[in-house]
């Protein structure tokens, strides 16, 4: 699934937070947003699901293969979030449903588009489960978020994202929160899935290093604009816009290296 | 440490055992020991990372360190007194030589407060003489809060400024009162990366200048590698490994330290090709 966005802009409050953005991602390709905090890169994912806040305004256009989103019904923008987008927050515990199951929330997306039985809509959490690695799937689909570990719910929340079988991804910061050892598994499990499945990825993150690991293009985004875009390699060695060249530099001062 | 210099913290075989609430009536609770055995010293002037994951037992370390948490096994000693929880009066000492920064600079300043007053804190509770309102002004000029550039800067509160510019703030305040040792709880750890280039800097250079010993706590091997001496790695209650940093970074003996290092993303990407 192609994403184009162009000329993409977001007012909140008489400020504009996202500022004439564009960008595209071709199918099966990942591209990295990166950027520090308040350089609009969350705003910009939210706006391409239909989720930027209320007194957010938001102009310009926003292409799933062809198809504009901007101007859609809410209705409309809860169909293709369900089916063709699969999102994943940074915070897996504030995502999540206390309330209720995993099961039942992995299959949620399921329920609203497929029209499961219970007992089918079990079997599938029980086989997304399994499949982004949460230990013994058959009764940690009866559990509730508080008794899973960090690196646990964020898989609970790849799954959620996952079990439509989206063609698009968007991931905001996904680990985070998470220690580096469950981040490494994390990352590997996406880098898998998105590629088994053909999927198209966007990955907003604020370290280089993360995102060295997960795309293969970047945009860099400064004060909502984006200031320089190219390969993760071009970028790392030959930054041209000089805030790109002040992130690398602070980035290489403070990221361990073994060399 | 280096032989013959000073040690000024020294943990020896600290012990912290928390028993978990009982799940019934006729069994026992369940006691967890989140830290087992530790033994670490810091040097007058030393730098001493403390890595590990979430649950690794390094922040109730650091606690029972300070004398916020009471060993339930082994010793602590700061300057060769031993150290205890107690009464505020008499941890005085040890509140006088030591100072602390936690990672997340929006909670860990009181919104209610003008950044006089929670910087000249310590000084009041510690009874520091002295002119508070000119220590406070050197000490924010110090970690880079001109007050000339900031207009009123001192009966400002802390909603008014960034991320960065409060955990300038939050060293400042550990700072004050001229401590002989900074222990920092994941300092950076909340901060964009180039405000976190800025704050590693000005850590190191205070250090250099005052002969401040550190103790950092940190998930962070960029950190820890950029500003300790030594470190140790602690994992499930236990250090497991510590030595000189080079030498345990680019050599770990433990099987748990080679996997966490495994396990850091790094910026080790390939140039393009011309």
């Amino acid at each position: 699934m192609t994403l184009d966005v162009n000329g993409l802009s977001v007012d909140i409050g008489g400020r504009r937070v996202v500022d004439d953005l564009s960008f595209s991602v071709a199918g099966g390709d990942r591209l990295g947003l990166i950027g520090e905090s308040g350089s609009g890169k969350s705003l910009t994912v939210l706006s391409v699901i239909g989720l930027a806040p209320d007194e957010a305004t938001v102009t310009g256009s926003i292409r799933l293969d062809g198809r504009e989103l901007v101007g859609l019904s809410e209705r409309e923008l809860a169909r293709v979030r369900g089916s063709q987008v699969g999102t994943v927050f940074q915070d897996p515990l504030s995502a999540l449903n206390p309330l209720h199951t995993i099961g039942r929330q992995i299959a949620e997306p399921l329920r609203l588009h497929d029209r499961l039985s219970k007992r089918e809509a079990r079997a599938r959490a029980i086989a997304a489960a399994r499949e982004v690695g949460l230990p013994d799937p058959a009764t940690i689909v009866d559990l509730y978020p508080h008794q899973l570990s960090g690196g646990q719910r964020q898989r609970v929340g790849i799954a959620i994202a996952l079990i439509a079988e989206p063609a698009l991804i968007l991931a905001d910061e996904p680990t985070t929160a998470l220690d580096v050892t469950t981040q490494a598994e994390i990352l590997a499990l996406f880098r898998r899935l998105v590629e088994e499945r053909g999927a198209t990825l966007v990955f907003v993150t604020h370290d280089l290093a993360v995102l060295a690991q997960i795309t293969d293009d970047v945009v860099v985004l400064a004060q909502g604009r984006a200031i320089e875009q190219g390969t993760v390699g071009r970028i790392l060695h030959a930054p041209e816009h000089p805030v790109t060249r002040g992130l690398v530099a602070a980035a290489r001062a403070t990221t361990w290296s073994a060399s | 440490m280096s032989a013959g210099a000073d040690v000024l913290l020294e943990a020896r075989g600290v012990g912290r055992d928390f028993v978990l609430p009982r799940q019934s009536l006729f069994t026992p609770g369940v006691v967890r020991h989140a830290v087992v055995d530790a033994s670490l010293t810091v040097g007058a002037s030393e730098s001493v990372g403390l890595i590990g994951e979430s649950g690794s037992g390094k922040s109730t370390l650091v606690k029972i360190l300070l004398a916020l948490d009471t060993a339930t096994r082994g010793s602590v000693a700061f300057d060769g007194r031993p150290v205890a929880p107690g009464r505020a009066r008499d941890l005085r000492w040890l509140r006088r030589d030591t100072g602390i920064v936690l990672q997340d600079p929006y909670s860990s300043l009181d919104p209610r407060m003008r950044v006089l007053d929670i910087v000249a804190e310590p000084l009041r509770a510690l009874d520091v003489p002295g002119d508070h309102r000119a220590l406070v002004l050197a000490q924010l000029d110090r970690v880079g809060l001109a007050a000339g550039a900031f207009d009123s800067l001192l009966d400002r509160y802390p909603h008014e400024f960034s991320g960065g510019q409060r955990q300038r703030i939050a060293i400042a305040r550990a700072l004050v009162h001229s401590p002989k040792l900074l222990v920092g709880d994941e300092p950076l750890s909340a901060l964009d990366v180039t405000v976190r280039a800025q704050i590693l800097s000005l850590l190191a250079s205070l250090r250099e200048e005052r002969g401040l010993a550190l103790l950092i706590v940190s998930h962070d091997l960029g950190l820890v590698n950029h500003l300790s001496d030594r470190v140790a790695v602690m994992k499930s209650g236990r250090i497991v490994e510590q030595g000189p940093t080079h030498d345990v970074l680019h050599a770990p003996t433990h099987e748990y330290t080679r996997r966490l290092i495994a396990a850091v993303p790094t910026l080790d990407v390939a140039p393009p090709r011309e």
